[in-house]
């Protein structure tokens, strides 16, 4: 056949991109279970962070056992606790879905000084994609006691900084509720503005977009807690 | 073709890994690659694992390509190039994320644009076309070698003065400047970890390269 014919051309690139397809298709599969193992370990480092546990990917199953362990249950809009596992809620699908239909996976860490912190999961939109972390609440379900975000692919340097400590580290001591005890969230502000506003944190100059995207998702996530935060 | 057979460690066959490694080395003689030699030299272990993978690329990629050198139509060659390069890399990034996940977290898209490397790509056009099987994995290790070891010195570098410390795979950060050294006043000079420093150290490598080898100053 002539090796620069239409025809051979065509078949060679058909017959390329088949057995190209399959190789990966096959790879892919095989490799799936060891990647939801240490996306599994990942998320329980996650967790752990916004308690300020640091863990590694060695220890992470064993102190997540030990701080939280039994203590993740899942609760309605209202309040109650439903069925599920808190764990394994899918929080890319739950955050498509309207407040009032939601499922809310909430845990519990008991810490070594013997104080209960309560930890949300939050998912969000950055610039380039998802976006999602980790608030945690002092005993009074309305101070921050730590945050930790992650994202997919936000730019380095710029958006991607929203997991460094000098993002995070803010949000401490931050509230939810304002003094008339109602719902605020925590917005996130252009650098500089946030002195003194127990309810604003600093963005990143040149991340505007996934600073904000860090505020809306605080809010759409949070908002569905509001009656379970308020007893 | 000539019918006698030549050694598979020939003196020109290892001339293929020892060029790159040195005077035909891709990143500072070429200067290709340059972007993910800045991005990932923070540390060392990224560094290491980003040489290894892009190593993986260049030798699985110029010995397919040259494998199919024969039967690859000339018109969609670039095309069949990137397909293989593009599959190789994806293949390099779900090992990772299973095998070493922390590291892939790191490299992120780096691991990803290994695809756009102008090393692998080049090799293929320069060599692996109208090469056999062997030169050309040789030829990929001797490339992926040599971009690895600029990666990794500037890495080492980088990591040591900016942060006082060294990441290995497997082990993890060691600290190397002890602690006495800061209480007589060194500091860490924070500016390494910043993109440009890469940049500067890669300048200097290049610089006593070529102040010992004057074949290489362009008049």
């Amino acid at each position: 056949m002539d090796r620069q014919g239409n025809t051979y051309t065509f078949l060679y690139a058909s017959v390329m991109v088949i057995v190209v397809a399959a190789i990966l298709a096959f790879l892919a599969q095989s490799l799936k279970p060891f990647q939801d193992e240490n996306a599994a370990v990942a998320k329980k480092m996650d967790i752990l962070k916004s308690v300020q546990i640091e863990s590694t990917a060695a220890d992470a199953e064993e102190k997540y056992e030990n701080y939280i362990g039994e203590n993740a249950f899942v609760i309605n809009v209202n309040g109650e606790k439903v069925e599920g596992d808190a764990f394994t809620v899918d929080m890319a699908k739950e955050v498509k879905k309207t407040g009032l239909d939601r499922a809310y996976p909430i845990y519990m860490c008991k810490l070594d000084n013997g104080q209960t912190k309560y930890i949300i999961p939050l998912r969000g939109k950055g610039l380039w994609g998802p976006i999602w972390g980790y608030v945690s609440l002092d005993e009074d379900k309305n101070t921050v006691y730590g945050a930790t975000f992650g994202h997919k692919g936000e730019t380095p340097g710029l958006g991607a900084e929203i997991t460094t400590d000098m993002f995070q580290k803010p949000f401490t001591g931050k509230q939810l509720f304002d003094q008339s005890g109602a719902f605020s969230s925590i917005e996130v502000v252009k650098k500089g503005q946030s002195q003194g506003d127990l309810h604003k944190v600093d963005g990143i100059s040149g991340g505007t977009i996934t600073s904000v995207g860090v505020g809306t998702m605080l809010k759409d996530c949070l908002t569905g807690y509001e009656k379970f935060l308020k007893n | 073709m000539s019918s006698e057979k030549e050694a598979l460690f020939s003196a020109k066959n290892l001339k293929l890994i020892t060029t790159p490694l040195g005077a035909q080395n891709p990143i500072t003689i070429q200067v290709l690659g340059i972007c993910s030699a800045l991005a990932v030299t923070v540390k060392l272990e990224p560094a290491i694992v980003l040489s290894i993978s892009v190593t993986f690329v260049t030798v699985f990629s110029n010995l397919i390509i040259s494998l199919l050198r024969n039967t690859i139509p000339s018109r969609i060659r670039i095309i069949v190039q990137l397909v293989v390069v593009a599959s190789l890399v994806i293949i390099v990034d779900q090992v990772l994320k299973a095998f070493a996940y922390e590291v892939s977290l790191q490299l992120s898209v780096f691991v990803g644009l290994i695809i756009t490397n102008c090393i692998i790509m080049g090799r293929l056009e320069a060599f692996a076309l109208g090469n056999k099987p062997w030169p050309s994995v040789l030829d990929g290790i001797g490339n992926g070698a040599g971009y690895g070891f600029i990666l990794i010195v500037v890495a080492f570098f980088r990591e040591l003065l900016g942060t006082g410390f060294l990441t290995l795979p497997g082990i993890g950060a060691m600290q190397i400047i002890p602690d006495v050294f800061y209480e007589w006043g060194y500091a860490n000079n924070g500016f390494m970890i910043l993109p440009p420093m890469a940049l500067v150290v890669v300048g200097i490598i290049i610089w006593v390269q070529r102040s010992r080898n004057k074949d290489l100053i362009e008049s």
